[in-house]
């Protein structure tokens, strides 16, 4: 696993207060994960923080997959 | 329309000397201190060094993580509080009409440390507003009990009274009258505080309303004491359940106490500083009387608002002798804040739960600390100093006051 899949996966664990093994690639934020609007707002700002990039509102829209994000902030990087 | 008589059902504590309604008992008789050095932040440069915090909570003994993590923590000791109470009362909530319970809670600030910390990060930043999606729902004083109907489903009325230090006995009152006129048959009531921050120590510090007696936290909060120098800051809940008596009688539930009656003033005089002549103390005190349609004689136990603040205590108890005339050296007159500090929003709550157990249990707890006779009160008042004292208790009443000049009383009696 690459750093920065790692380091997502671990705020979504922390965030969402799920089992690691949950957190797989193709894991729905919200239809998987137990995620409501205001938690994949929170997950997005953290991806922000930790990775220091900036992440539209246009662009969070399609940031709905644990694989989505990873390789959105690997683009990002 | 002839209205309903209300009961108490069930209790839940959670107070900086004992963490469940059994533990608050034992430690009020025994004569306990909540009050040590603050463990949540540096004091050094603060002028308070120490408050009454809880001790041993870890929010996620009882809440799981993601959703301790949502709640400020004067929502986590509302949860932790009314889940004691509702348990305590035994209603099968697969039962009951939940279209019929309500919850209103009392909290004088709200989240505060959540406020705190959100314009803290701000600060800290470069100007771009990083809000957490969470700051506004986690702060605002009303979530409490909209997570206590989330967690039990319960669909009647549901809000938060904001009186400052009155707020939960305002919400006790609301609750009353909200079962009294028929809209309910059951309310979770009570009310929450977490105001031990660096914001709040440092907020009631400028106000000089807080005991500076850092040498000794535990003595502190010495009301009626000559010495007493300001209130010490606590922090908690507590959790009533208030029921329809029809209601309670027809499940067999074990009825603690009759809620009789609920009064309300204003002082309208200032901001913090209680009126010199009690006007709006002795107001409240009356009309709560004449609500629960009794006669002063009846009443043999009052807890009072008694924060330990120079003006406050003296006024509080001219009111007491202004209202109950020869009477009041007959009632045994009590502040337990002695004991739990100041919690504010949850103070009315608390301080009713400790009422109604001095019912149950024949036993007044006492005011502690008291050293030193103010020659500013009148030496015939039974203020129960220092110890414990047997009573039979059947009418209580329980003071709560709050900055605003919001005045709320409410009356317990014991059922025959």
């Amino acid at each position: 696993m690459s750093d920065i899949a790692s380091r997502v996966k671990a705020i979504i664990v922390d965030k969402l207060g799920v089992d690691e093994n949950e957190v797989v690639t193709e894991a729905s934020f919200t239809n998987d994960l137990g995620a409501d609007s205001l938690d994949t707002v929170e997950l997005i700002m953290e991806f922000e923080k930790e990775f220091d990039i900036q992440i539209p509102d246009d662009q969070a829209e399609n940031i709905a997959t644990v694989g989505q994000a990873i390789s959105y902030i690997e683009g990002a990087k | 329309m002839e209205l309903r008589r209300v009961v108490v059902t069930g209790l839940g504590a959670l107070t900086p000397i004992g963490n469940t309604k059994d533990e608050y008992w034992d430690a009020l008789i025994s004569g306990k201190s909540g009050a040590a050095p603050i463990t949540y932040f540096d004091t050094e440069k603060f002028k308070t060094k120490f408050a009454c915090e809880l001790k041993n909570f870890n929010a996620t003994d009882f809440l799981d993580r993601k959703e301790a993590r949502k709640m400020d923590r004067f929502t986590q000791y509302a949860m932790v509080a009314s889940d004691e109470a509702i348990a305590d009362s035994k209603l099968d909530l697969d039962k009951i009409n939940k279209l019929r319970v309500g919850v209103i809670w009392g909290a004088g600030i709200g989240g505060l440390e959540t406020f705190q910390q959100e314009v803290l990060n701000f600060a800290d930043g470069d100007g771009t507003p990083r809000f957490n999606p969470f700051f506004i729902p986690k702060m605002i004083a009303d979530i409490a009990p909209g997570n206590i109907s989330i967690k039990h489903g319960f669909m009647g009325p549901n809000y938060t009274t904001v009186s400052a230090c009155a707020s939960s006995a305002n919400a006790m009152i609301d609750a009353l009258n909200t079962i009294r006129l028929g809209h309910c048959d059951v309310v979770v009531t009570g009310g929450s505080e977490a105001a031990v921050t660096i914001a709040g120590m440092g907020g009631f510090n400028a106000m000089h309303a807080l005991s500076t007696r850092n040498e000794s936290p535990e003595t502190a909060s010495r009301p009626f004491d000559a010495t007493r120098d300001g209130f010490v800051l606590g922090e908690g809940a507590g959790a009533i359940i208030l029921e329809d008596y029809e209601h309670a009688k027809a499940r067999g539930a074990k009825i603690y106490a009759e809620v009789i009656g609920g009064g309300l003033s204003s002082d309208a005089y200032h901001m913090t500083a209680p009126h010199p002549d009690g006007i709006g103390v002795i107001a409240v005190m009356k009309n709560c009387l004449e609500n629960a349609g009794i006669q002063p004689e009846e009443v043999d136990h009052i807890n009072t608002h008694g924060t330990s603040t120079p003006l406050g205590d003296v006024a509080e108890l001219k009111a007491i002798s202004e209202v109950f005339g020869d009477h009041a050296k007959n009632i045994s007159i009590n502040s337990t804040k002695s004991m739990t500090g100041h919690l504010l929003g949850a103070a009315g709550a608390i301080e009713s739960i400790a009422s109604i157990l001095a019912m149950e249990h024949g036993m007044v707890p006492p005011t502690i600390n008291h050293e030193v006779v103010d020659e500013n009160i009148d030496p015939e008042l039974n203020l129960t100093l220092n110890k414990a004292q047997k009573r039979d208790v059947k009418v209580a009443m329980s003071n709560t006051f709050g900055f605003g000049g919001h005045n709320a009383c409410v009356l317990f009696k014991k059922l025959d």
